[in-house]
C-alpha cells in the first residue's frame, strides 16, 4: 500500500461494489484477486452486467478465477496499449451509469484512469485498488519521455540517459511519476542505486 | 458581514412583471460602471431595508453572464412567506436605490462535462437561464427540462424555447406531463454532469433517482434555498458576546444574532453554503434544523446549528459567538 506523501501522489482505496448499470473492470496480474475478493460483498446478478477486461502479465495466472464468477464479458488482453482500442471504444459508446472499477500495478491503474478522464469520468467515482509491484511509470521533466516499471531510486531515463530522482510528484494528465535529473550539478557524480519500488 | 463579498450600490432601472406571481427586477450600478463578472449559476444578497427591519434574501442572478452592465433576478411572490418578496413585488420601483452583494456562485456548472443536463422546476429556472447563456455563448452541450404549473406560470418557457429549439422539453402539471426519470438518467453519455434546481421533493427525488442509477454524486448537483421558516419565538445566549437574544417569530435566529450587533459570517442566508455554521455550547430542548449543509450525524449530534434557516424549541440554548 502506497504512503500518501504529496498531495499528487494517488492513494488507491479497496474495491467495493457501486450502484450502478454497468460493471467495467480493468485488471492485471494481482488485481484479479482484488476482483474476486470483492465478488464476496456483491450483491447476487452483480456479474451479470459486467464487463473484466484482465491482463494476466507474465505469470499467466487468474485468469480462471474470473471466469468462475461468470462476468457478461471477460476479454484477455496481451498488454495495456493492445486493449486501448477496445477500451476507448467502450467509454465512448457507454451511457451514465456505467462505473469504472481498476486493479493491480500502479501503470496500469493511472493509464487506464487517463483515457477514463478523458472520455469525462472524474478520478473521485473511480473505484481502484493497488496489488502486485510497486513499479512506477516515471516521464523524464527533461527530455518527457515515458520510462516503464521503473523499480530503483534513482532511475535512468531510457530516452535521454539522465539519472533521474523519481518523485511522488505525480500527473494523473499522464499518468506518470515526475523524474528529475539527480545529478545536474556535476554529472560525474553518481549517487548508490537502491530497489525502491519492487 | 458577509464573507469574502464587498457590498456593490446599485439603483433598480427596471421592474417587470412577468406573469401573475413572478416579477423581474434590474439593477444597475449607481456609479455607472459595470458590475463584477459572474459565472452561470450565481446569486446575489438582497438587502431589503423595509422601515426598521433589514431582510436579506439570496436571488439567483438570470442574466446572460456575457452581458454586465445590468443583474437581474426575478422573485416569486410567496404570500404566505416571511414578506421579502411581498415588499420586492408592493416597494420596489424603478430609480430605488439598493445595497446587494457581489455575486457568489454555489451551483456553477462543471465545465469538464461533455453534457450538461438540467432539471429545472418552477422558479427553480431562474440559475438556468444565466447557465444556458453562458452555455450557449461557448457552443456547449446542453439539455433543459423545465417542470411547470400550467403554460401561463411557466416562467421564461417562452424565451427558452425561442432561443434554444428542442434543447428545451417542457412539462406542464396541469396537463399531466411528467418527466420520465428513468428514461432520461439513463440514456445519458458518459461524462453528462446533472444540474436540479426545484422544490425540496422534487431535487431529493432525482438525487435519490440518480444515485440508484449509477450516477457518481460528484456528477449532480443542485440549488434549494431554503427560505427561513417563521415559527415559536424562543431565548438564546451568545457566549462569545455575552449577550441574550429573542428570535421572534417572523425573524432567522441570524437576523436576531444580527439586530443584536454580532456579526457572524454568512454567504447564501439558504441553508446552503456553511459559512454561518455555530457551535453550540449547550441546549435543552428540540432543533429543528432546515439546512442542507450540516450532515444528519451532526444534526442529531446537537453541536451544532446553522442559523440563517434552523430554529429552536425548548428551555435554553447557548451559542459560540
Amino acid at each position: 500500500m502506497a504512503a500518501k506523501t504529496i498531495i499528487s501522489r494517488p492513494i488507491y482505496g479497496t474495491l467495493s461494489p457501486q450502484p450502478g448499470k454497468h460493471h467495467l473492470f480493468i485488471a492485471d496480474a494481482e488485481g484479479a484477486l482484488a476482483i474476486t475478493d470483492m465478488a464476496g460483498k456483491a450483491p447476487p446478478g452483480f456479474f451479470d452486467g459486467a464487463e473484466i477486461v484482465f491482463i494476466p502479465g507474465p505469470e499467466g495466472k487468474h485468469a480462471v478465477a474470473l471466469e468462475a464468477l461468470k462476468p457478461a464479458q471477460l476479454h484477455i488482453a496481451p498488454s495495456f496499449a493492445s486493449l486501448l482500442p477496445r477500451l476507448k471504444h467502450t467509454l465512448t459508446n457507454a451511457h451514465m451509469g456505467l462505473r469504472l472499477y481498476l486493479a493491480g500495478t500502479e501503470g496500469l491503474i493511472g493509464q487506464a484512469m487517463q483515457v477514463a478522464l478523458e472520455a469525462g469520468i472524474d478520478n473521485t467515482s473511480i473505484e481502484t485498488e493497488h496489488r502486485g509491484s510497486l513499479a512506477r511509470r516515471v516521464q523524464c521533466v527533461h527530455c518527457k519521455g515515458i520510462t516503464e516499471n521503473v523499480t530503483t531510486q534513482p532511475a535512468t531515463c531510457s530516452h535521454c540517459g539522465l539519472l533521474l530522482l523519481v518523485r511522488d510528484h505525480y500527473s494523473r494528465r499522464l499518468a506518470a511519476f515526475q523524474g528529475v535529473c539527480i545529478n545536474a550539478e556535476d554529472r560525474s557524480e553518481s549517487p548508490p542505486i537502491e530497489e525502491a519500488f519492487p | 458581514m458577509s464573507t469574502g463579498t464587498t457590498k456593490l450600490d446599485v439603483v433598480v432601472s427596471d421592474v417587470v412583471p412577468v406573469n401573475d406571481l413572478v416579477t423581474r427586477f434590474h439593477f444597475r450600478r449607481r456609479d455607472g460602471e459595470l458590475l463584477p463578472t459572474f459565472s452561470g449559476g450565481a446569486h446575489v444578497v438582497v438587502e431589503m431595508r423595509d422601515g426598521d427591519r433589514t431582510r436579506l434574501n439570496p436571488y439567483s442572478l438570470m442574466g446572460s453572464p456575457l452581458d454586465t452592465r445590468e443583474y437581474t433576478i426575478s422573485v416569486r411572490r410567496d404570500d404566505a412567506g416571511r414578506g421579502g418578496s411581498l415588499f420586492m413585488h408592493r416597494q420596489v420601483k424603478p430609480g430605488l436605490e439598493m445595497v446587494i452583494s457581489y455575486p457568489v456562485n454555489l451551483f456553477s456548472l462543471d465545465l469538464r462535462a461533455k453534457k450538461h443536463l438540467m432539471l429545472a422546476g418552477g422558479i427553480g429556472i431562474t440559475p438556468f437561464m444565466a447557465q444556458t447563456s453562458q452555455l450557449a455563448g461557448v457552443g456547449g452541450n446542453f439539455e433543459l427540462h423545465y417542470t411547470c404549473r400550467t403554460a401561463s406560470l411557466g416562467t421564461y418557457a417562452d424565451v427558452l424555447q425561442q432561443r434554444y429549439g428542442n434543447r428545451v422539453r417542457l412539462y406542464h402539471d396541469d396537463r399531466e406531463e411528467r418527466i420520465d426519470l428513468e428514461r432520461l438518467l439513463s440514456s445519458q453519455p458518459l461524462g453528462t454532469h446533472l444540474y436540479v434546481c426545484g422544490p425540496a421533493g422534487m431535487i431529493n427525488w432525482v438525487r435519490d433517482r440518480a444515485a440508484s442509477l449509477g450516477w457518481p454524486p460528484e456528477t449532480v448537483h443542485f440549488e434549494h434555498f431554503a427560505a427561513p421558516q417563521p415559527g415559536a419565538p424562543f431565548d438564546v445566549t451568545l457566549a462569545v458576546s455575552g449577550k441574550t437574544i429573542r428570535v421572534g417569530e417572523q425573524q432567522s435566529l441570524l437576523e436576531a444574532i444580527e439586530a443584536a450587533g454580532v456579526d457572524p459570517p454568512y454567504l447564501c442566508r439558504g441553508g446552503v453554503c456553511g459559512q454561518c455554521e455555530t457551535n453550540v455550547i449547550s441546549s435543552d430542548g428540540k432543533f429543528i434544523h432546515n439546512d442542507h449543509w450540516l450532515s444528519e450525524e451532526d444534526h442529531r449530534s446537537g453541536c451544532k446549528i446553522m442559523p440563517c434557516v434552523s430554529r429552536f424549541e425548548g428551555k435554553s440554548l447557548v451559542l459560540e459567538r
